[in-house]
């Protein structure tokens, strides 16, 4: 099984290398990691084919330069598939939805997802009992044109093109949705669009609004994925994201919730978010995207500001300087403890096939403490240290200060306003299934306890202060 | 992008947002509040102080060496503690304790302050120098073994160094001038650099509570640009020039980044720590096992401890002992620990200085 030089530590492309010098007299330079290498024969996998970028006159580097078309992209597929099919990201009983930006991963990962729905289609139609259904797929797109600087008629351009690729991608055929953060209000409202305009202006930090709209952008797709029956959502986040994401989160002060985020499998959503592309970085999604015709959208935002702005540049330039940077930069992530919910929920459906429970069991993470009850950032939904516990039942508590307090620090500080006028106001631009998510659900026990104990209660106010 | 707006807003008033009286002299880089130098002490100093009562860093009657090298931040920590001592009555013994490692034209220099804040403090200093406990200057070192990897060297050396000084000193604790900066670059260096057992270590403000002398960090919550600030107006007297073989350092990337992330937003830095000591790591991750070097007795988890490796090296004129992923040698099982961690340093530093052959 060859592995993938671009993350692999140990030296066997090099030895590879070294064999392929006694058949080819080629020049080689003979570095260390091969970013460097101009092999001019052929593919180090197949031996037969020759490399991707050896009709473009030489000068490919990286994978490139040592693998053909075909065992390149048969080598992200099974990254794709190992990834899918040790943590049990698709049954057959499953409605899959994929999150789609236009973006080169989201792209790939809308293939990839097709071309295993096809092969479980064959499969069905060539079973004699047909005992496995083929799982479903839709795809959703986020509309955010109301809060960004891109024309309308460039988005409705773009949305046009996304309609026919999915279209093109059948049998079997794939819904299309089309979704707005301004969904997350209410149903009737006719001003969402204002409200959420005036609610990314309410932010006053550049990072903040950044932020409030990647957060906005999952709550609208959970909405979509569950309104439309959806079991699992699936991100085209990929391994050089990730890496942003990890220096981000320690930058921001989210050491604590990072582990959550970045797991093959995260279930604390309503509809579980899987990260089938986890093990394949932008560069190898590219050169996948280039050398099958796959075109993503232009829509895809130009280089986010800020903060997050600062961080892509500079983990493109350690990758620069070291082409394994992200992956490392995952993998030392990958080494935090995750949480119980990074996991997908056991499966009791009868469909479902024994051999994928058996494996969903083998893989799953043994739960390394007993199910603690973790409190919820309402905004960016990360698990919160438990420091700001919200002040249960005493009444003078002004709601606002406790929605602020029941947020994680990060969300306080970027994106909730900082005195507490301006916190009446930003609370009721809120979608208010955010706001809704922050009361305390003890409310109704606890009243029931007071009764109980109410003629040996000697203050007025509750134990906690 | 400036995100202590409604701070700065407030502080348009034109009086120090602290004490309302006299006039702001300076914005402080932590908060960016406009405060005067009164104020600015003040809360300096107070800060430190929290955090030293707050950590437990220190008891009565212990005998304290201060790490001092000269620079600003030692400088700093040698005036804040003398002055904090006396006037919280911690009741320590204060010591300079400085490290010759040998470098023409930087450490020969920055001695002198040191001897200089001998006198202006009034703390006994004890200088220990590489060449009387390992028979090798830096610069002996540079010449045999290049620009790579030479930090290696001196790290590993002065880590023993301001130990065996301590000993002789008899002190019940070390403290360093490791600032937030430092703290923050560790942080995001481990990470980059894939070494998950020292990201769990790397915030601790007390380290090396079960080893020869603990140490401790009061800086850990300081910004270097208000160390740097302090010291310009106290006009305390530091020496401040880097060392002339560290341009290549790894470390210079976490640095700039930090540098352009302060500008962005000041708490980014306290973020950072605050990250680092939140890290969901498990206790149960394989920490290396304790015990002593064969050769001199120091503390040490394999065989022989890494500066005996590194000295071995270099007196029978093997440079590469002891660093990088070393295949041949009879040590090789307990090398590839160390190995691994100067791995990332290798393939970094092979690039930069454009030479394959390693």
């Amino acid at each position: 099984m060859a592995c993938n030089s671009g993350n692999c530590q140990s030296n066997c492309h090099q030895n590879e290398q070294v064999a392929e010098n006694d058949s080819i007299p080629t020049p080689t330079t003979g570095s260390n990691d091969g970013g460097h290498q101009q092999q001019q024969g052929v593919c180090l996998k197949c031996k037969v084919s020759p490399p991707i970028s050896s009709g473009s006159g030489g000068g490919g580097t990286g994978d490139e330069a040592r693998f053909c078309a075909d065992c390149f992209r048969a080598n992200l597929f099974g990254k794709f598939r190992l990834a899918v099919t040790s943590h049990a990201m698709i049954t057959p009983s499953d409605n899959v939805l994929v999150a789609f930006s236009g973006g080169v991963a989201s792209r790939v990962a809308l293939q990839f997802v097709h071309e295993m729905q096809q092969r479980a289609q064959k499969n069905y139609e060539a079973s004699k009992d047909r005992s496995l259904p083929v799982f479903g797929v839709g795809v959703a797109f986020v509309d955010e044109s109301s809060v960004c600087s891109i024309s309308k008629d460039g988005v409705e351009e773009a949305i046009q093109e996304m309609k026919s690729t999915v279209s093109k991608l059948a049998p079997p055929v794939k819904q299309f949705h089309v979704v707005s953060s301004a969904s997350l209000y209410s149903s009737g409202s006719s001003d969402e669009k204002d409200r959420l305009k005036k609610l990314i202006g309410a932010v006053d930090d550049v990072t903040g609004k950044d932020d409030l709209l990647m957060h906005l952008r999952m709550w609208a797709l959970q909405k979509v994925a569950s309104e439309n029956g959806y079991t699992k959502l699936v991100l085209g986040l990929c391994t050089s994201r990730i890496a942003c994401h990890v220096i981000a989160a320690t930058v921001k002060g989210q050491g604590y919730s990072l582990s959550a985020d970045i797991q093959y499998v995260d279930a604390r959503w309503e509809v579980p978010v899987v990260l089938p592309l986890r093990d394949c970085t932008t560069q190898e999604l590219s050169i996948l995207c280039r050398i099958d015709g796959l075109k993503p959208s232009q829509l895809v935002n130009d280089l986010p500001s800020g903060i997050n702005g600062l961080i892509s540049s500079f983990v493109r330039l350690l990758q620069e300087e070291n082409p394994s940077r992200e992956s490392t930069i995952v993998r030392t992530a990958g080494k935090l403890t995750p949480f119980h919910f990074n996991r997908v929920p056991e499966i009791n459906d009868s469909n479902v096939p024994l051999a994928t429970i058996r494996r969903q069991k083998r893989y799953n993470l043994k739960p390394q403490e007993s199910i603690s009850s973790e409190s919820f950032c309402p905004i960016c939904n990360s698990p919160v240290i438990d420091s700001n516990s919200p002040s249960w039942g005493s009444p003078k508590t002004c709601q606002f200060t406790e929605f602020a307090s029941s947020c994680c620090s990060s969300c306080q500080f970027q994106i909730l306003p900082q005195d507490q006028l301006s916190m009446k106001e930003f609370c009721s631009l809120l979608p208010e299934r955010l706001v809704a998510r922050s009361k305390p659900k003890y409310n109704g026990n606890l009243d029931m306890l007071r009764e109980q104990i109410q003629d040996c209660l000697l203050s007025d106010s509750d134990g906690e202060t | 992008m400036e995100e202590g707006n409604t701070i700065a807003k407030r502080a348009g008033s034109r009086l120090c947002c602290l004490c309302n009286e006299r006039k702001p002299a300076l914005k402080r880089p932590k908060t960016l509040e406009q405060i005067c130098r009164d104020c600015f002490y003040n809360v300096f100093e107070e800060e430190i102080h929290q955090v030293i009562v707050g950590n437990h860093l220190f008891k009565a009657g212990e005998r304290v060496a201060i790490g001092a090298s000269g620079g600003k931040d030692s400088t700093v920590l040698a005036y804040v503690m003398s002055e904090l001592n006396r006037r919280h009555n911690y009741g320590l013994d204060l010591f300079l304790l400085s490290v010759d490692e040998g470098i023409t034209g930087y450490r020969d220099d920055s001695l002198e302050t040191v001897k200089r804040n001998e006198v202006q403090y009034g703390l006994p200093l004890k200088i220990v120098s590489y060449k009387d406990l390992y028979g090798w200057t830096m610069d002996e070192i540079v010449k045999v073994i290049g620009l790579k990897n030479n930090c290696t060297f001196c790290g590993v050396f002065r880590r023993q160094a301001l130990d065996r000084g301590a000993a002789y000193l008899k002190v019940d604790k070390l403290v360093t001038g490791h600032n937030a900066d430092d703290i923050a670059e560790t942080v995001l260096l481990n990470i980059l650099r894939g070494d998950v057992a020292r990201l769990s270590r790397c915030t601790s403000i007390t380290t090396g509570e079960d080893g020869p002398i603990p140490r401790c960090k009061p800086f850990k919550y300081t910004y270097e640009k208000e160390i740097v600030m302090y010291a310009y107006f106290k006009k305390l007297d530091y020496f401040s020039t880097e060392c002339i073989y560290s341009p290549n350092a790894y470390r210079g990337f976490a640095r700039e980044f930090i540098k352009d992330l302060e500008r962005m937003r000041p708490r980014a830095i306290v973020d950072i720590i605050k990250s680092g000591e939140n890290f969901r790591i498990s206790t149960s991750t394989k920490m290396p096992e304790q015990g002593t070097c064969e050769r001199c007795g120091y503390i040490s988890s394999q065989k022989w401890c890494k500066a005996c490796v590194l000295l071995e090296g270099l007196n029978r004129g093997l440079p590469k002992l002891g660093i990088g992923r070393s295949r041949f040698l009879e040590n090789s099982n307990d090398n590839r620990k160390e190995a691994k961690r100067n791995d990332g340093d290798r393939s970094i530093e092979s690039k930069q200085c454009g030479s394959l052959d390693f």
